[in-house]
């Protein structure tokens, strides 16, 4: 019963969203109603329609609310909501629920909201998850959080944040951000490791769920088929990332025997049929760059000049600094050596890249592999400095004690 | 639902733009108003004077101080508003859009309630 009503949540709120114009009001409206289910479900089994039941036992409540306060105010309203209760309950449209939760999905992830604002708010709205849950995967304090969930529906009601599809204009702008939303949420989970605490969500499944319910929402929207799939392929890979003792385990040495083949020919389906759409994006090129890996059975037979290529295009779509690091590192695999030194060095001319440890340990090993002893060792040496995991300075001070041999 | 669209921006810049780029400034806020009475949320705009002309009066410990000059001293200025009648938030930043092409800042604030 917990599963068919945590999948009926999303729905059902966007619909009494739009019964009752508010979002705080169709929360308490929504949470209503999952207590009598709770009740009366047990009793009477679970009706085949749960988004239905839901929202025609919360509309029945507004109704009941609003009759209330009417009557508190003045009679001739009283009247007017008897018009309300004659088009009720039984004119439940299913065809609009798939807009009113998209409607609610652009809300949450409205520009005029903070990233980590709207990170929590679909969280809590979209995913139904509770504010303890939330607060425990991003490792905050839950009054913080609830603070900023509070903070969020108040400017979305006060600013009177729309709730609606954007116009096609805005539309591609909005779904990016819809996106970055969902792989902040999957970036968080696979970040800090799953499984360690037993009472924590699991932000990746989160993502991907989400990211589902977004492919099916949009159709076939490139984009979001590219985050799906791209989440989908790292998600594969999760079990292999770990070792025995919980350690960091890199691509290169996971047994990829351990690698979930389901899910990566599921992503690999969703990345071709996007790219054949004619319309790539930053997400559709991670996806195919993540399924390259995934198609090697080893490490050292990963078409890397493939993946060189395609951080080059990744990198006119999105100038960043991390994505030339890692087009430099799949050059210096394909042996391109001279070419990956020359990328980082230009690198260094344009960003302050002195904190930042991978492009340390990239720059170290092209300069290796140059025979630049001394300059490589001061790179790694470098690293050393910024690393903060025990395993990764154990590896650096190998490399270290390697070259100056 | 009424909004104030305000605008900041430094006031030097304004003073060192040639009279060419002055004017494409004031296109834009052509347009943005035009669009506004188009729509029939136009309420009203006011250019401010610079903040040499500003006088701000400090309560502290029971006394008051009257201050040459603007209540914070900052790179960016309050420098003019409009007051809007929109749908939403999303119809009022729609017009800011308009005359973003002016350097600074524009903030969008809804109006919680006006005194006529």
């Amino acid at each position: 019963m917990d599963v068919t009503l945590r999948a009926a949540y999303p729905k059902a709120l966007a619909t009494l969203r739009r019964v009752c114009g508010e979002l705080q009001q169709a929360e308490d409206l929504l949470q209503d109603a999952i207590e009598r289910a709770l009740t009366s479900w047990p009793r009477d089994g679970e009706p085949d329609d749960a988004v239905a039941w839901l929202v025609t036992v919360g509309r029945r409540r507004w109704i009941d609310l609003q009759r209330r306060q009417a009557l508190h105010r003045d009679y001739q309203l009283a009247q007017v909501d008897d018009t309300v209760n004659a088009s009720g309950p039984e004119c439940f449209d299913r065809s609009r629920i798939n807009d009113d939760l998209l409607r609610l999905i652009f809300t949450c992830c409205h520009p005029a909201l903070s990233r980590s604002a709207q990170v929590a708010l679909t969280l809590r709205v979209i995913a139904g998850l509770s504010v303890a849950e939330i607060a425990a995967a991003f490792l905050v304090d839950p009054r913080t959080l609830e603070q900023r969930i509070t903070r969020a529906k108040r400017k979305i009601a006060a600013a009177k944040i729309p709730y609606r599809i954007p116009a096609d204009s805005e539309l591609p702008e909005r779904i990016d951000a819809v996106a970055c939303v969902i792989y902040l949420i999957f970036n968080e989970g696979y970040s800090n490791g799953n499984g360690e605490q037993p009472l924590r969500v699991d932000l990746c499944e989160e993502a991907i769920r989400l990211a589902r319910q977004l492919h099916h929402l949009f159709g076939k929207h490139p984009e979001i088929d590219g985050l799906l799939a791209l989440l989908l392929l790292q998600h594969a890979r999760a079990d292999a990332r770990t070792g025995s003792d919980g350690e960091l385990i890199t691509l290169e040495k996971q047994d990829r025997s351990r690698w979930n083949l389901p899910l990566i020919a599921e992503a690999k389906v969703l990345v071709e049929q996007a790219l054949q759409r004619g319309q790539p994006g930053p997400y559709q090129v991670q996806a195919a760059i993540a399924a390259l890996h995934c198609d090697a059975d080893h490490a050292e037979r990963t078409d890397w000049a493939q993946i060189a290529d395609l951080y080059a295009i990744l990198g006119r779509m999105q100038a960043n600094p991390v994505v030339t690091i890692n087009r430099a590192v799949a050059l210096l695999k394909c042996g391109e050596r001279a070419q990956a030194l020359s990328l980082l060095d230009g690198l260094r001319a344009q960003t302050n890249l002195d904190q930042y440890l991978p492009y340390h340990v990239a720059r170290g090993a092209a300069l290796a592999q140059l025979e630049q002893r001394a300059e490589a060792l001061l790179a790694y040496q470098r690293a050393r400095e910024l690393a903060r995991n025990a395993a990764i300075i154990r590896h650096l001070s190998g490399t270290i004690a390697e070259l100056e041999n | 639902m009424k909004y104030v669209i305000l605008i900041y921006s430094s006031e030097s810049y304004w003073e060192n733009l040639s009279e060419s780029e002055r004017e494409a400034i004031l296109a834009d806020h052509g347009r943005m108003q035009e669009q506004m009475r188009a729509d029939g949320a136009f309420l009203g705009a006011h250019r401010l004077m610079d903040t040499p002309t500003a006088s701000t009066l400090v309560h502290r410990d029971g006394a008051s101080e009257l201050i040459d000059g603007p209540f914070a001293e900052t790179k960016e200025q309050l420098g003019g508003f409009y007051l809007v009648e929109c749908d939403d938030l999303d119809q009022a930043i729609g017009y800011a859009r308009i005359i973003s092409s002016d350097k600074g800042s524009i903030e969008i604030r809804p109006v919680m309630f006006s005194v006529d």
